[in-house]
């Protein structure tokens, strides 16, 4: 019964409130000598008795572009939460590099380490305008003292309208971002993301609402980035995935079902039964 | 203190006397032979010894006046009222008795002692007033009382007619017959004369014939009265008699504990020891003072650490009864927290909408009650019954309009609707100062909803509120099969869950939300039935309800039901045990910040909503 | 640079401003320089009523910083004006000195009469002007950041950081009820005597502190105006819409929360110990959530989100409860209720919404 291990949950002596235990930072460099750069292990995810996520264990490589696909409620995007510090696993290690432990740190130092997120639904600052959505997504000194006295630079000024220009939103920057169309929400968002010069992307659903042209632009970008940077990518989309895709996994029922390269996973017998059947 | 004793002494043994005269025959001096046990807790055992010492101390049969007297002038100066009270359990006994055993016969006719009052001097009025107060008889704490006001009046007829000046006014009745007699008869009366030592005898032939009544309950609090006092052996030996003759258990109980109370200052050391193991079983204050005095005084150890110990126990189990009764408040305090915010999780939890005017809601089903009430004056119960369903309908009409005529705009955007409703709460609060008053209004509450359970001496339950913790329990469970059983509550949680599913597959989201709105307004209605019968009934009352009910919704959670039914117990409890300490408001303060630390634990209350929905 | 960025496309911030110089200019000049006899001669009791109404413009325009802008709701901002408010009238207190009733030199009335034999400690320093003032923003200060600070870092938010703003609001109400509190009970603090050696009562006194609380209220104006035309300003409203979104870009929200929560609980203490000297008394009246409430029907009314429409708003609720309760008492808490309702369903972004041409897409 819920209400029984949820008083038990709020009575737990061997968990002291989290502000009282010492946070660790960024302060060491991200090791990824051995070869990963973000590691998932065992990890389990439980909402009020469903398993979001069941013991899944998943690596990514530096470097690489790495394409998520399972059918809806497979655990992706609550993956993409536990790994950007939005949800707690009930068990199980997430590793950034070899030496830093996510679990133990706030969204915003995940974000500032180097991990940076698209959502699913495009989600930008509407209210402001799409130069200042790049502006305050730019890598910067992020404290409240500097940002109240804050005075940008040309060279981030130069940033700004480089990555403006390369999402296509140049004769836009003044527009309130509110008043994009979705399409351009999804490049301002992914724009947003460059700006924060992250060494992991996890992009959401990047071509949802987009035209072919626009999917087929996205896609060029996201090859590009790999190498540089880690990409990963959740998509339903399968003509996408497969236009950018060099290795595949497959998520069901909250873990691994396969892995490998997109043709290896169009030929295995589970995933057509699972995901691609119901698609043919 | 000694004053009193003395009269006890004066008065006891007159009585006894007469009792010993009149019952010779009776059983308790059949036991006479025994001898006292040391363990004296059986009556049987230790009346005797005290019986028999009676006439050897006290033999002469007729009152002796003169000192009597004496001491009761004297003593009227000093503590009137504490003399009173204790002569008169003295004497009351005694009397009693001589009524009880076969005096019968030998008494006089009551009718013509009655006739007997003017006659005679004072001590000749005590004496009748004395055998009168020995009758039992009904009509007699009436006419001693108002003899003893001055207000007992005779007429110049042969035989006189003896009349009782009402207390206010010009009336008055016939002593006698009990009928109601015109002013004019009642002005033609004299007085019959009283003076101070008369007076305060009579106040306690009063309280003994009030003793003599055949209530139980009439007996019990004159025994109170008597404890409260010191009991000389006379008197014990008295007391005896009674518990021979007592069938009422709690009568009972009570004269046991008062005999024992009285042999602490017993002779010997047995007979102290046998009266502390009885009274190890009482919770009485006065035996707890008593025992107090013994462990302080006593001359004997044993007595002494037998004492001290019964006292730790008695002490400890007042302990576990003082807990039973915080439990009991904190239920119930808990209970009203319940009824007023379950109405409260229902459109929060349901429809995320914050109701300020939920308090209202609370007032305008107390009013509801009140309104009722002033429809039917007669018939408290049924008003009190008819009232729950009425004040559910117009509650739960009031909520409708409101979900229909505002909220239904202001659907996501629940900090409007946190204003919106605010602002309908001063306009409903507005309403009824005009259209009523900006008073409280009386509601009165039937006999089976005041008053209080006594379960012990420290421990007494008031029925309003176990009547209130009862109702709050049924109306929550009611809740709790709509929810879990009903179509509407299948449609609820489907709305709850996702809006825009439930609307594609049918459900009527529109429709659904102004009855769930409706249904927690209505509870809202219900719970100010309930609480129209603890507190007053006003403009304001909803007030005082709303952020408490919104600390339990915090606490509890929105998930489900059962986290506003824990959290509003948790919360009485708390604020219940706290109080003790802390005083009222202080405990309220700590409870709020109790509450502002807890949510750094649990953001989202102890039964939060979890989930991908609960994250957005 | 900075005087364009601070007014740049602000005309209604600069047309408030403007009246507000104006007004500091005029009402004195109204009620000192012109004739009782003269049309335009102003009385002390408007220039009172004025001045009350400046610092209920400051106490908007704080609630407004972080509602417009934050997002966040507090429904007990009555708490830190209350404080601000009861921190100079311990100050104006201590300067009564023996002219008290009972002529104690050291301890106020309500103290001798409840047998205190000594000041408590919290009272000390208080006789210092500059001491009081340094509370009057500090102590709202701390309060904020603490409970602040418990607050966001739990993520509490919306409805349910409104709510537990009006519990603290009631329990500050329930605590300065009690005589044991040492702030005078139900009584408040009152009867005061003089300021900074000034009569309280004195037609000059009262036009000073009226020009004070211009003077601060436009202060406070351009300090906030430079917040919210600062990246900090851009950052909360980037938190206001999507506070994940910022989350995940770096920011830590919590902090950018407190500290501006922090500032808008000063703002609100410094309205407060502006009030009580034109009022002439403080109470646990003032801790009243309705009190708290109401204040954020004035940003509600003149339009939230734009700092110059918590100053209207202000001035237009008061001016109109202020002839409401004369001439019709029984109305005004229909009036207010109904001002609640209509302002939501019809008027979410106040009366600077009818007059403003709405950018499209600008987040409520």
């Amino acid at each position: 019964m819920s209400m029984v291990r949820n008083t038990r949950e709020a009575m737990r002596r061997d968990r002291v409130f989290r502000f009282l235990e010492p946070s660790p930072d960024f302060a060491r460099p991200v090791d990824t000598s051995h070869g990963p750069i973000l590691y998932v292990e065992d990890v389990s995810v439980r909402f009020d008795g469903f398993l979001a996520l069941n013991q899944l264990t998943l690596s990514v490589d530096e470097g690489e572009l790495r394409c998520i696909i399972g059918p809806n409620g497979a655990g992706k995007t609550t993956m993409m939460d536990v790994i950007t510090g939005k949800t707690q696993p009930d068990e199980g290690k997430v590793f950034f590099g070899q030496n830093v432990d996510l679990l133990r740190l706030d969204e915003y130092e995940i974000a500032r380490g180097g991990i940076g997120r698209k959502f699913q639904k495009p989600t930008v600052f509407e209210a402001l305008t799409v130069f200042e959505n790049l502006e305050l997504s730019m890598a910067s000194d992020k404290r409240v003292w500097s940002t109240l006295f804050f005075r940008l630079r040309p060279e981030q000024r130069d940033r700004i309208d480089e990555v403006l220009d390369l999402i296509g939103l140049l004769e836009h920057h003044e527009h309130v971002a509110g008043s994009l169309s979705h399409g351009q929400k999804q490049w301002l968002e992914i724009g947003m993301l460059l700006m924060q010069n992250p060494r992991v992307l996890l992009v959401d659903e990047p071509v949802a609402g987009m035209t072919g042209e626009e999917t087929e632009r996205t896609a060029e970008l996201l090859v590009s980035l790999a190498g540089s940077h880690t990409v990963i990518v959740v998509e339903h989309d399968m003509a996408f995935v497969r236009s950018i895709a060099r290795r595949v996994t497959v998520l069901h029922q909250g873990s691994v079902l396969a892995e490998g390269s997109m043709s290896q996973i169009q030929n295995d017998p589970r995933v057509i039964e699972v995901y691609l059947g119901d698609e043919a | 203190m000694t004053s009193i004793a003395l009269v006890s002494r004066m008065l006891g043994p007159m009585l006894a006397a007469l009792l010993l005269l009149t019952a010779a025959s009776h059983a308790w001096a059949e036991a006479e032979a025994a001898t006292p046990a040391p363990e004296g807790a059986m009556p049987a055992e230790s009346m005797p010894e005290t019986t028999t010492d009676f006439p050897a101390v006290e033999p002469d049969p007729v009152p002796p006046p003169e000192p009597q007297e004496s001491v009761v002038a004297a003593e009227f100066d000093e503590l009137p009222a504490a003399a009173e009270g204790n002569a008169a359990g003295d004497g009351s006994e005694t009397l009693d008795e001589t009524l009880a055993d076969d005096a019968e016969p030998a008494a006089p006719n009551v009718e013509t002692l009655i006739r007997q009052l003017p006659e005679g001097s004072f001590n000749d009025r005590r004496a009748v007033a004395t055998q009168l107060a020995a009758s039992g008889d009904p009509r007699v704490p009436d006419i001693l009382s108002a003899l003893a006001e001055g207000r007992l009046l005779a007429t110049a007829d042969a035989p006189p007619r003896i009349l009782i000046r009402a207390a206010t006014g010009t009336g008055g009745s016939d002593a006698i017959s009990g009928e109601n007699v015109p002013a004019s008869v009642i002005s033609g009366g004299t007085r019959i004369p009283v003076h101070n030592p008369l007076r305060n005898a009579l106040r306690s032939l009063v309280a003994v014939a009030t003793i003599s009544a055949p209530d139980p309950e009439q007996r019990a609090s004159a025994l109170l009265r008597l404890m409260r006092g010191s009991i000389d052996s006379d008197l014990l030996a008295y007391l005896d008699t009674r518990v021979e003759r007592e069938a009422d258990p709690r009568v009972m109980d009570l004269l046991l504990t008062v005999r024992a109370l009285a042999r602490l200052n017993a002779d010997t050391p047995e007979e102290r020891l046998a009266a502390v193991a009885v009274l190890r079983g009482s919770l009485l204050n006065d035996v707890r003072v008593g025992l107090e005095a013994t462990v302080a005084r006593d001359a004997d150890p044993d007595v002494r650490e037998a004492a001290a110990e019964a006292l730790d126990s008695i002490q400890s189990r007042i302990e576990l009864y003082r807990f039973t009764e915080n439990l009991f408040f904190g239920l119930s305090a808990g209970s009203v927290l319940l009824l007023a915010a379950i109405g409260l999780a229902i459109t929060f939890g349901v429809m995320g909408v914050i109701n300020m005017a939920h308090g209202e809601l609370i007032m305008i089903g107390a009013y509801t009650t009140w309104f009722i009430q002033t429809l039917i004056p007669g018939a408290l119960s049924s008003s009190i019954l008819l009232a729950i369903p009425a004040a559910f309908v117009v509650a739960g009409l009031v909520g409708i309009a409101m979900e229909r005529g505002v909220i239904q705009f202001l659907y996501g955007r629940p900090l409007e609707t946190l204003l919106a409703t605010f602002g309908i709460s001063l306009i409903l609060q507005q309403a009824v100062r005009s259209l009523f008053s900006p008073l409280n209004r009386p509601v009165a509450s039937p006999d089976w909803l005041s008053g209080s359970l006594e379960v012990n001496p420290v421990l007494a339950l008031t029925w309003s509120r176990i009547y209130i913790l009862v109702f709050a329990i049924l109306v929550f469970v009611a809740l709790l099969l709509v929810m879990k059983k009903t179509s509407l509550g299948l449609k609820v949680r489907a709305v709850a869950q996702n809006r825009p599913m439930a609307r594609a597959l049918g459900v009527r989201t529109g429709w659904v939300d102004a009855l769930t709105f409706g249904l927690g307004a209505g509870i809202a209605g219900i719970a100010g039935v309930a609480l129209s019968q603890l507190t007053n009934v006003g403009p304001n009352m909803g007030q005082a309800y709303i952020i408490d009910s919104f600390m339990v919704v915090v606490f509890g959670g929105v998930g489900n039901l059962w986290g506003t039914f824990v959290g509003a117990m948790g919360l009485g409890m708390m604020t219940k045990f706290l109080e003790p300490h802390s005083g009222a408001v202080l405990a309220k303060i700590l409870v709020l910040i109790f509450i502002i630390l807890f949510i750094q634990r649990r953001p989202r209350g102890l039964f939060p909503k979890k989930g991908r929905a609960a994250e957005a | 640079m900075l005087t364009r960025r601070l007014f740049l496309s602000d005309w209604g911030g600069i047309t408030v401003l403007v009246l507000l110089l104006a007004m500091t200019v005029a009402v004195p000049y109204a009620n000192l320089a012109l004739p009782p006899e003269s049309p335009w001669h102003l009385s002390t009791y408007w220039v009172a009523l004025i001045g009350k109404f400046l610092t209920f413009a400051l106490l908007a325009l704080a609630i407004d910083l972080i509602w417009g802008y934050a997002g966040i709701l507090s429904l007990g901002h009555g708490a830190f004006f209350g404080l601000g408010g009861y921190a100079m009238g311990m100050y104006l207190t201590r300067q009564i000195g023996d002219r008290g009733v009972y002529g104690n030199p050291e301890l106020p009335d309500f103290m001798v009469f409840l047998s205190y034999d000594s000041l408590p400690w919290f009272w000390w320093g208080f006789d210092m002007f500059w001491f009081a003032m340094a509370m009057v923003v500090l102590v709202p200060g701390l309060l904020a950041l603490v409970f602040g600070w418990l607050a966001f870092r739990s993520r509490v938010g919306g409805v349910y950081f409104a709510i537990i703003t009006q519990a603290l609001v009631f329990a500050l109400m329930l605590a300065f009820f009690r005589n044991e509190m040492g702030f005078g009970g139900n009584n408040g603090l009152t009867d005061f005597k003089d300021i900074l050696g000034f009569s309280v009562q004195a037609r000059e006194t009262r036009v000073g502190l009226f020009v004070a609380s211009a003077v601060v209220l436009i202060l406070a104006y351009v300090a906030s105006r430079y917040i919210v035309t600062s990246r900090y300003g851009r950052v909360l409203i980037a938190l206001r819409d999507a506070e994940s979104r910022t989350r995940f870009a770096g920011y830590r929200v919590e902090h950018y929360k407190l500290w501006l929560f922090v500032f808008s609980a000063m703002l609100a203490g410094i309205a407060g110990a502006l009030y009580v000297p034109q009022v002439g008394i403080i109470n646990p009246g003032e801790f009243a959530p309705l009190r708290s409430i109401e204040a954020v029907l004035w940003v509600a009314v003149g339009g939230r989100g734009s700092l110059f429409g918590a100053i209207i708003g202000a001035f237009t609720v008061n001016g109109a409860k202020t002839w409401f309760t004369t001439a019709y008492p029984e109305a005004w808490l229909f009036a207010l209720g109904a001002l609640f309702v209509l302002v939501t369903l019809f008027l979410p972004r106040g009366l600077v919404g009818i007059f403003r041409r709405k950018r499209k897409g600008e987040g409520a």
